[in-house]
């Protein structure tokens, strides 16, 4: 029984060793922050729209279950991303909605002029503050709300097709549902 | 004496902290309010440094969030939960005790407890020191016989 003190060390090694390799598993980021508004109604906003010259307001979002994809021209993982959301924009049932992050609104036309307009509408959020509003600290950034405007999901970074496919579309086909 | 005039001039180098002219509010008692807070607030994108310190173009957001609030009326705590709403309570510098955060205040008393815990038992435990045993008079006579030989 005495002798048992002795595994005490051992155990303490495995209990470090597995909160290592939890926190080091591949595709796990520890600067990723979940969203502090998920589950929350999206902050309000109303700014320009990029084209037409009405506005881009919350109220357009709504109704139907949305994607919001906050780039910039002057990031380069957008562009990585972007031919992906050029594809996510041709499926069926897919409301995709861009918000030009501190961007000069030239500079994101001639930027969808280049790679193509996957968004239903674009908002010109020049001082960045609908960015700030909804916790927006590295763009890309992509936001699922539900049809009442709540925010179901947020991701950080470039969008991958993986992302898309495991979690993205069967979180929208299940908001979608009736 | 050089350490005290390098101490001295230290002394007079102003902290560092990233608040541009521009972003003052031109009332100093707000000011100070504006630059407690942002003492207290990560920057997200620098993630160890506080908004106060970081010339992230967000921190520069959030600092100028910070004085609008205050500006309006809010008060510290009421500021700070503006922040906390969009980026949530890991923009806290000093995180909020609430169940989810226990392990990270009481964890180290716990472990302390413990640790001191098993200190005791094994104090305890420790067979005591042998006790120096007196010579016997026989033995004593022999140690005298020897040293009284070495003298010789």
């Amino acid at each position: 029984m005495r002798r048992l003190i002795f595994l005490l060390p051992a155990l303490l090694f495995l209990v470090v060793a597995g909160y290592f390799a939890y926190s080091l598993r591949p595709g796990h980021d520890p600067q990723l922050l979940p969203s502090a508004l998920l589950d929350k109604e999206a902050p309000a906003f109303d700014i320009p729209a990029l084209s037409g010259g009405g506005r881009f307001t919350l109220a357009d979002l709504k109704g139907q279950p949305a994607v919001v994809n906050i780039f910039a021209s002057w990031c380069a993982p957008c562009r990585i991303e972007h031919p992906l959301l050029m594809r996510l924009a041709r499926v069926d049932g897919v409301r995709l909605f861009g918000i030009a992050y501190k961007d000069k609104p030239e500079a994101s036309a001639r930027f969808l002029a280049e790679l193509g307009d996957p968004y239903r509408s674009v908002g010109v959020d020049l001082e960045g503050r609908t960015g700030l509003d909804f916790g927006v600290y590295g763009v890309p950034e992509t936001y699922v709300l539900d049809r009442d405007g709540h925010i179901r999901a947020r991701y950080v970074g470039a969008l991958t097709p993986a992302r898309i496919e495991r979690d993205l579309m069967p979180l929208l086909r299940k908001l979608t549902a009736p | 004496m050089i350490r005290l005039i390098l101490l001295a001039l230290l002394s007079l180098a102003p902290a560092a902290h990233a608040v541009e002219p521009a972003e003052r509010l031109p009332d100093p008692a707000m000011e100070a309010r504006a630059r407690v807070i942002s003492a207290e607030l990560r920057c997200v994108v620098c993630q160890n440094e506080s908004i106060d310190e970081s010339r992230a173009e967000l921190a520069r957001d959030i600092r100028r969030l910070v004085r609008e609030r205050l500006t309006a009326g809010d008060t510290n705590p009421q500021a700070i939960q503006a922040v906390v709403a969009r980026y949530g309570d890991f923009v806290l510098l000093r995180p909020p005790v609430k169940p989810e955060t226990y392990a990270l205040w009481f964890g180290p008393a716990v472990v302390l407890v413990l640790g001191l815990g098993g200190v005791i038992v094994w104090l305890r435990r420790r067979p005591a020191p042998a006790q120096p045993v007196e010579l016997t008079d026989a033995e004593r006579a022999r140690l005298d016989a020897m040293t009284r030989d070495d003298d010789r």
